[in-house]
């Protein structure tokens, strides 16, 4: 197997037995990045210099002697919503094209501490709004398992690059499935942590009550690995929560003997391809035979739960993205006044889906309308987390697809922002519960990877890690994207 | 179907006039064609998003956010923080150790506001 198709384990474990230098890994991933990228375009900035000091860094610490965290000389990409001190930062926004972050998120900072080599900043739908990577600024990213196809989104770059062996993993953030659908429609794993378990210091805001960080791996132990580096309070994000990070990899020897699955049937509707239903399905047999018990459940409110992100994260992001002025950093379009620079400095940098989500957040929030759209998408809420909090009285774990589709081909659903935001209609409510969730590969459909979506009440990412490495024992659909010969 | 029913199912939930509206309170300058496009898409979204009003949500709270928490409070100490040149180093337009921006009020307005006993 070449290194760059490696997992962080494999990564960490020739690299303290001295078989391969840091340098050389990151050199392996770099030419990789150098063969394939101009065909998946997962990056939008490729770092090679940030990337080959941070590994002869740590190669250097270890030659010393220290002893080093597993993410130590391992190279990674990160989505390019999260503030890199000196490296370009643009959230796919021609608004930021050219935006330098004099600081670095606390998950950069957190990294950097373990000793990670940062590859390139990965593309995204701008500001995070999308489901397919196509509302990049700059270009879309395809999906390594079929070019004509989407990676997913709004994380695409970082699923598209893990699967393409362009970083052996990557961060990338979820509001509404972004790390989760990516991860599925790639065939990696994405975990979107609890609300307030990862800080969103650094994050550059799209809808603040439910943005959260979350690592794409190859394997459910790298995520656990990525986790205990990334989870943990932070004083510089007032709604991360101080509760102990456990050791996450404690978690994966776990067995599923006695484990109550929950499969509620209103994510298992008309719209779910047979493919994926079939691959959820013989996922749910292989977690019985492991002893689970799989029964029947009911979520109601699932049905309003696009309906009410489609105000909340609009709303949200109405608001933090006023700070788009053109005054004190990114584009900045003089007019005749400071109104006119306002207007055309917006109307220039933003997007046409960042455009309609200010606009449909601003309608929402705006005099006579806010009881009718806000407050009830607010309630609304209220009853989408009731439903989760009663049926984990009952379950320890429920299971769904992540999307009901497999990847589908670019330009499939740009013409029509409604099916886009369909695309999201089994990953929304768990935001909006502040509950972590977990995708893993459970299949193929059509040669094109399906992930089963694994949701536990909040703070229990233990128990979704512990799931997925069971049930990816039991049935290893782990692999890199066939991209070219050049297979591992 | 009546002329009139028919009207009311095709009427868009958002008119011309509230685009224009709207775009006005986001800071947002649109081109001609994005005011018609934003105006069928807009409606079509929320025409959608209409389903909530089948909840009835009248004893419902509201959920803000999902944690428990309260505000949180810390010492006002003195950190270290960035510099100004770190601060201005992404501004368009720098004066000094500030941010130079287009003017906000017109001269006399800001005159007024300088010196209130005038008028």
């Amino acid at each position: 197997m070449k290194p760059y198709a490696w997992t962080i384990q494999q990564c960490h474990n020739a690299l303290s037995r001295r078989e391969i230098s840091s340098v050389e890994l990151t050199r392996a991933v770099l030419d990789r990045i150098a063969a394939v990228d101009d065909k998946v375009r997962a990056y939008l900035l490729v770092t090679p210099e940030v990337a080959l000091a941070q590994a002869a860094a740590v190669d250097a610490r270890r030659s010393a002697g220290e002893a080093l965290s597993p993410l130590a000389g391992v190279p990674m990409a990160i989505k390019d919503n999260m503030c890199t001190f000196g490296t370009r930062t643009t959230c796919a926004s021609r608004i930021l094209h050219d935006f330098i972050p004099p600081y670095d998120a606390t998950v950069v900072e957190r990294l950097r501490a373990a000793g990670a080599v940062f590859v390139g900043k990965a593309n995204m739908d701008e500001f995070a709004m999308g489901s397919s990577c196509e509302n990049s600024g700059f270009f879309p990213t395809h999906n390594p398992w079929a070019l004509d196809r989407v990676p997913g989104g709004s994380s695409g770059g970082s699923g598209a690059a893990v699967a393409a062996g362009e970083a052996i993993y990557a961060l990338g953030s979820d509001t509404g499935g972004s790390v989760r659908l990516p991860a599925s429609f790639c065939g990696m794993v994405g975990l979107k942590p609890t609300y307030g378990r990862v800080s969103r210091y650094g994050l550059v805001a799209y809808a603040s009550s439910l943005d959260q960080i979350g690592p794409l791996t190859r394997d459910v132990t790298d995520c656990a690995l990525v986790m205990n580096a990334i989870a943990g309070h932070d004083r510089r994000d007032s709604t991360s929560v101080d509760t102990p990070v456990p050791d996450y990899t404690a978690a994966l020897g776990g067995d599923v003997r006695g484990l109550r699955v929950g499969v509620p049937a209103e994510y298992f509707g008309d719209a779910v391809e047979p493919g994926v239903r079939a691959s959820i399905d013989g996922a749910l047999r292989v977690l019985e035979g492991l002893g689970a018990t799989v029964a029947e459940t009911s979520l109601p409110h699932t049905r309003y739960a696009i309906a009410s992100y489609y105000i909340i994260a609009p709303a949200e992001a109405s608001a933090n993205l006023a700070r788009y002025d053109g005054m004190k950093y990114g584009l900045s379009v003089r007019g005749a006044d400071i109104w006119d620079t306002y207007c055309r400095t917006r109307e220039e940098g933003f997007g046409a889906e960042v455009k309609r989500r200010i606009m449909l957040g601003t309608y929402a929030l705006s005099a006579g309308y806010y009881d009718a759209y806000y407050l009830q998408a607010q309630k609304t809420r209220t009853l989408i987390k009731q439903d989760f909090d009663r049926a984990f009285e009952k379950y320890d774990v429920l299971v769904t697809p992540v999307s009901p589709t497999v990847a589908f081909r670019l330009g499939e659903k740009t013409d029509d922002p409604l099916a886009m935001y369909l695309s999201d209609v089994c990953t929304v409510t768990v935001n909006q519960a502040g509950i972590p969730g977990l995708s893993v590969p459970c299949g193929f459909a059509d040669g094109l990877p399906v992930g089963m979506q694994l949701l536990a009440p909040a703070f229990e990412e233990e128990t979704l890690l512990r799931v997925a490495r069971a049930f990816e024992r039991a049935s290893d659909f782990r692999r890199l994207a066939p991209l070219g010969d050049e297979g591992s | 179907m009546s002329e009139q029913q028919n009207a009311q199912i095709e009427a868009p939930r958002i008119t011309r006039e509230g685009v224009i509206r709207v775009a006005d309170l986001a800071k947002v300058g649109l081109a001609e064609e994005e005011i018609e496009h934003l105006q069928q898409q807009l409606s079509s979204i929320l025409d959608n998003i209409a389903i909530l009003s089948e909840l009835d949500t009248a004893a419902i709270p509201a959920t803000a956010q999902v944690i428990p928490l309260s505000n949180v409070f810390r010492p006002d100490e003195m950190t270290d923080c960035l510099s100004p040149g770190a601060v201005l180093a992404n501004a368009p337009e720098v004066y000094e150790d500030s941010f130079k921006i287009p003017a906000v009020m017109e001269e006399d307005e800001a005159l007024r506001m300088d010196h209130p006993a005038v008028s």
